[in-house]
């Protein structure tokens, strides 16, 4: 029976109903009193050098109240990047500037110039169309490789190379797996494109700062995954504002996936404009300028080496990696590529041996940082598609190649040669159901059947882990991180028992509203309804790290357990005081204390008044009052894993790959909404088959982002989706936190593009087509043709 | 200039330029929010209105072309009680939102189907909403919500 509350049910999200009435307050619904509006001036080349910037003719029209250039935030700072990455010698990243409107020089198309604040939208867009600006165009690095010869021209002229870093992992297992490579029995190479990708979510990003001159604060309205963290970011190493004269509110966001994370110049900007402007002062993103603003995702070119023995045990795993930072180092881009890509290169396998090498690259694109999943879905991308090389090449099973080189349940916990231990999992279960959901063994019939039809039928499938729950702080210092990466939770017990949980964690989409409020109702048993959720507001919520790297159950919620249990412990006291017995007899069941083996007992509501009403109360021994405040740092980072099968057909005609089913059988550890659950993998699928059919950043060879509309870069549409079978009966709870949770955002758009590109490169051998070793993606109906036809 | 039209049932007066686009005029001048913009090229759905009883994309008519016009919006969708409507209960039921930015849109979408289609196929739904991107959900819980709205059996292959 499906539980009707607490955690395990599938408790409606109480979100839903504002915003299907209209009623939700994203950014750009928020209008302040005499608000003025921001246009920025972008660059439409990729690589410039400014020679003058004129704004004498837009200063003067009408409405306008300043066009700022860099010059107006020479007393700034730069936009700083959370992460320094140390190479493979010893040395720092190179770490350019990252100014907040271009100095000197343009390195991307989109890379803002000036910006226009005027009395009305109409006015600044107006007036930006009368600054003049004369730039000499410089010739653009586009290519990674190209970006890293001896003379190719320099995105910033500061460094020594456009080499960001040169990074090995793990440097001292070099040798050994150079040499286990010489020595095996058979390797398997592949050569592959992980593509760029917009993570457009569906509301553009917005900015509304108003300074208050009365009391010297700023109020920064944005769409941000995490608050708490921009306020740091740009008042402490951008603008110099402390944090007690700058809140920073993150209202209903429509979606992030990764790219609502990071710092962005715009915020500093509005901010900064407000002040001086004396105004409070709007930017709303056009979808135009996010698709060369945002962050994009991925753009990895990798080279991977899969060395087997005689009896198709993996002995060693060797992969190089050019990793393109774009212009400038967005705020978590060092990390992605490096400490969330290598340290997964184990995948659910036992390979003794593993080196990563990766090289980042600086360009004269949007720069590049984490789209969900981040360096997980690269590092699963390349393994499973080379073991299904592997299986191929050696004719096995790709299933049965997978099986026995898992690690096994009883070998848990696991520590990988590439720096991280596996808690728990259980790869041979989720192997299983998703074989056994599809009808792997009646996979053949399916494949006559649409042969009969003139299609050429795949069956592809991927196994993932992921690495969530993000993270331990100590760890990531020395992995270096610029920031902890805890949670925390206040948990207020109002006096007649109701309950506001305030959450560092930040819901865009993710429904905490409603799973957060279904763990403290069970954790107290009561009434879902008691509990509030409240989030994305520095002014009332204590310092939390925000939302990514699907950290917000295992690690806000262990917080926000934490805080609950002091809650309990410390009402617990009450009650034992209203009824004269022990503390330690004292129970707490469906919302009712109890002392053990009596028939006595007081309701929640009466302890919870008790605390704030304290006329009988143990004063001497307890404060008044029932309010905690916990931070959870996690021990370890949680690892979900999964199998996903993806079937297909191609049309051997236009090399049309139409998705047939799509099937998700993961470990999400314990599940608190299995309803949220099951719509966080869908969308996470959905993702992942873009990614590999449909969607990709082209672009040109001036650096023109050519794919920069919903005209061009191609969304996966309804139609383009079938239903989704998904599980996650396979459960193997976390060992480290309190709720046994793993993480569920990501693991869709991790695990799914492998497994459509093994299908359809399935479909291809099949057909007949054996010399068509790989695709890259978007593997669209081009590329299939020509495949087909090479 | 001046124009007048009727919003969910209202009769709304306001001062526009001639390049004002309807969305605009709905989210700035009438202060009606849930109306969303997600594009600047007509693709995106997520300010689908109805005008005359046909669901239009809000950016794509300018605000003094609406003269006279009967306009519904997100906001005029549940009962005056705050009830809301069979597709935005469906919404809920089904899971058919995440982040709820795309959901007014796909909301008007879906009224404006099940008014022409009252019982579609999945592949009609899936076709009608051609217009209309969801970037959270995959689309599989709109469709299911959309189907229970029309009355029908909704596709079990999730699991409940």
């Amino acid at each position: 029976m499906p539980k009707d509350g607490g955690i395990g049910a599938s408790s409606k999200r109480r979100e839903d109903v504002r915003f299907l009435t209209g009623a939700g307050n994203y950014t750009d619904d928020i209008n302040v009193n005499g608000q003025t509006y921001a246009w920025f001036i972008r660059s439409d080349v990729a690589h410039g050098k400014i020679n003058s910037i004129d704004t004498s003719a837009a200063q003067a029209m009408d409405g306008v109240l300043k066009v700022f250039t860099a010059a107006d935030f020479e007393s700034a700072g730069g936009i700083p990047c959370g992460w320094q990455v140390t190479d493979r010698h010893g040395q720092p990243m190179q770490e350019p500037k990252h100014p907040i409107l271009a100095e000197g020089k343009v390195r991307h198309v989109g890379d803002p110039i000036a910006c226009v604040v005027a009395e009305t939208l109409e006015q600044a867009r107006d007036a930006a169309e009368a600054v003049e600006i004369d730039i000499e165009e410089l010739e653009p690095v586009l290519d990674m490789k190209a970006a890293l010869a001896e003379d190719a021209p320099k995105v910033h002229d500061e460094l020594t190379s456009n080499l960001c870093y040169d990074w090995g992992f793990v440097e001292e297992n070099k040798e050994a797996v150079d040499e286990a490579i010489k020595n095996a029995a058979h390797v398997v190479t592949l050569e592959l494109t992980n593509n760029r990708l917009v993570a457009n979510p569906m509301e553009p990003r917005v900015a509304v700062a108003d300074y208050s001159r009365a009391r010297d604060e700023y109020t920064l309205y944005t769409t941000s995954q995490n608050p708490h963290v921009i306020r740091l970011l740009m008042g402490a190493f951008v603008l110099s504002i402390p944090e007690h004269k700058l809140r920073v509110v993150a209202p209903d966001v429509g979606g992030g996936f990764g790219s609502k994370i990071y710092h962005y110049a715009e915020e500093a900007f509005v901010t900064h404009a407000s002040k001086v402007v004396n105004r409070p002062v709007k930017w709303t993103s056009t979808r135009s300028e996010a698709f060369i603003s945002d962050a994009h995702g991925r753009d990895h070119k990798t080279k991977i080496e899969l060395a087997l023995d005689e009896n198709h045990m993996f002995t060693a795993v060797r992969t190089d990696t050019y990793a393109n930072m774009g212009a400038y180092l967005s705020t978590f881009a060092p990390s992605i590529p490096t400490w969330l890509h290598g340290t997964l290169m184990a995948g659910n396998y036992k390979t003794p041996v593993i080196y990563v090498n990766v090289k980042a690259v600086f360009t004269n694109t949007t720069p590049v940082d984490a789209y969900r999943g981040a360096g997980r879905p690269e590092a699963t991308y390349q393994l499973e598609r080379v073991i299904d090389k592997a299986a191929r090449e050696l004719g096995v099973d790709p299933a049965e190649l997978r099986r026995k080189n898992f690690i096994k349940p009883e070998e848990f916990p696991y520590d990988t040669p590439v720096a991280v231990t596996y808690d728990t999992g259980n790869y041979h279960a989720t192997l299983d159901k998703a074989l056994e959901m599809t009808d792997y063994a009646g996979f053949e019939k399916r494949a006559e059947e649409s042969k009969a039809r003139g299609k050429l039928r795949g069956y592809g499938l991927a196994h993932f882990i992921e690495a969530c729950g993000i993270a331990p702080s100590n760890l990531v210092g020395q992995l270096g991180a610029r920031a902890g990466l805890y949670e925390s939770a206040t948990v207020r017990v109002n006096a007649t028992g109701g309950i506001t949980v305030m959450t560092g964690s930040h819901s865009h989409g993710q429904g905490h509203e409603t799973s957060f409020a279904q763990v403290v109702a069970d954790m107290i048993g009561i009434d879902e309804g008691m509990i509030e959720i409240e989030h994305g507001d520095t002014a009332n919520t204590p310092m939390g790290m925000g939302t990514y790297g699907s950290r917000s159950i295992a690690v806000g919620g262990s917080a926000m357990v934490r805080a609950t249990e002091k809650i309990i412990n410390k009402a617990k006291k009450i009650a034992a005081h209203l009824m004269e017995a022990s503390e330690s007899d004292i129970e707490l069941k469906d919302g009712q204390f109890s002392v053990a083996g009596t028939d006595k007992s007081v309701a929640w509501g009466d302890v919870t008044l008790a605390a704030y009403v304290p006329h009988n109360y143990p004063l001497e021994e307890i404060e008044p009052g029932l309010e905690e405040t916990a931070f959870y740092d996690p021990s370890n980072f949680t690892y979900p894993s999964g199998a996903y099968v993806c079937e297909v057909e191609v049309d051997p005609e236009t090399g049309k790959v139409e998705v047939l089913g799509f099937t998700a059988a993961d470990d999400f550890g314990n599940v608190v909404n299995p309803m949220i659950v099951e719509g966080q993998v869908h969308g996470g699928v959905a993702q992942g088959i873009g990614q590999a059919l449909m969607e990709n950043c082209a672009y040109d060879e001036n650096g023109q982002l050519i794919s920069a509309s919903y005209m061009d870069y191609t969304m996966p549409r309804a139609d383009d989706m079938p239903m989704f079978d998904v599980d996650h009966s396979c459960q193997t709870p976390c060992t480290h936190n309190p709720l046994g949770v793993k993480g569920c955002g990501e693991a869709g758009a991790i695990g799914s593009p492998p497994a459509v590109v093994n299908a359809v490169i399935d479909a291809l051998h099949r057909g007949g087509y054996t010399n068509v070793e790989h695709i890259d993606m978007p593997v669209t109906p081009a590329r299939v043709w020509a495949a087909m036809n090479s | 200039m001046k124009v007048t039209m009727t919003v969910n049932g209202q009769t709304r007066t306001g001062e526009v330029e001639g390049r004002t686009l309807l969305s605009s005029f709905l989210r700035e001048n009438l202060g009606l929010t849930g109306t969303h913009v997600g594009c600047d090229t007509s693709q995106c759905g997520a300010c689908v209105v109805h005008v005359d009883g046909k669901d239009v994309k809000a950016c794509t008519m300018f605000a003094a072309e609406c003269e006279g016009a009967e306009v519904a919006t997100i906001e005029g969708q549940s009962a005056p009680d705050g009830t809301l409507n069979k597709i935005q209960q469906a919404f809920q039921d089904y899971h058919g939102l995440q982040c709820g930015f795309c959901t007014p849109g796909m909301v008007m979408t879906a009224a404006a189907l099940l008014r022409d289609n009252p019982t579609p196929t999945e592949a009609e739904v899936r076709e009608y909403l051609e217009g209309n991107i969801c970037r959270c959900t995959g689309y599989h819980n709109i469709v299911r919500a959309i189907l229970a709205a029309s009355g029908q059996e909704v596709p079990a292959v999730a699991a409940e």
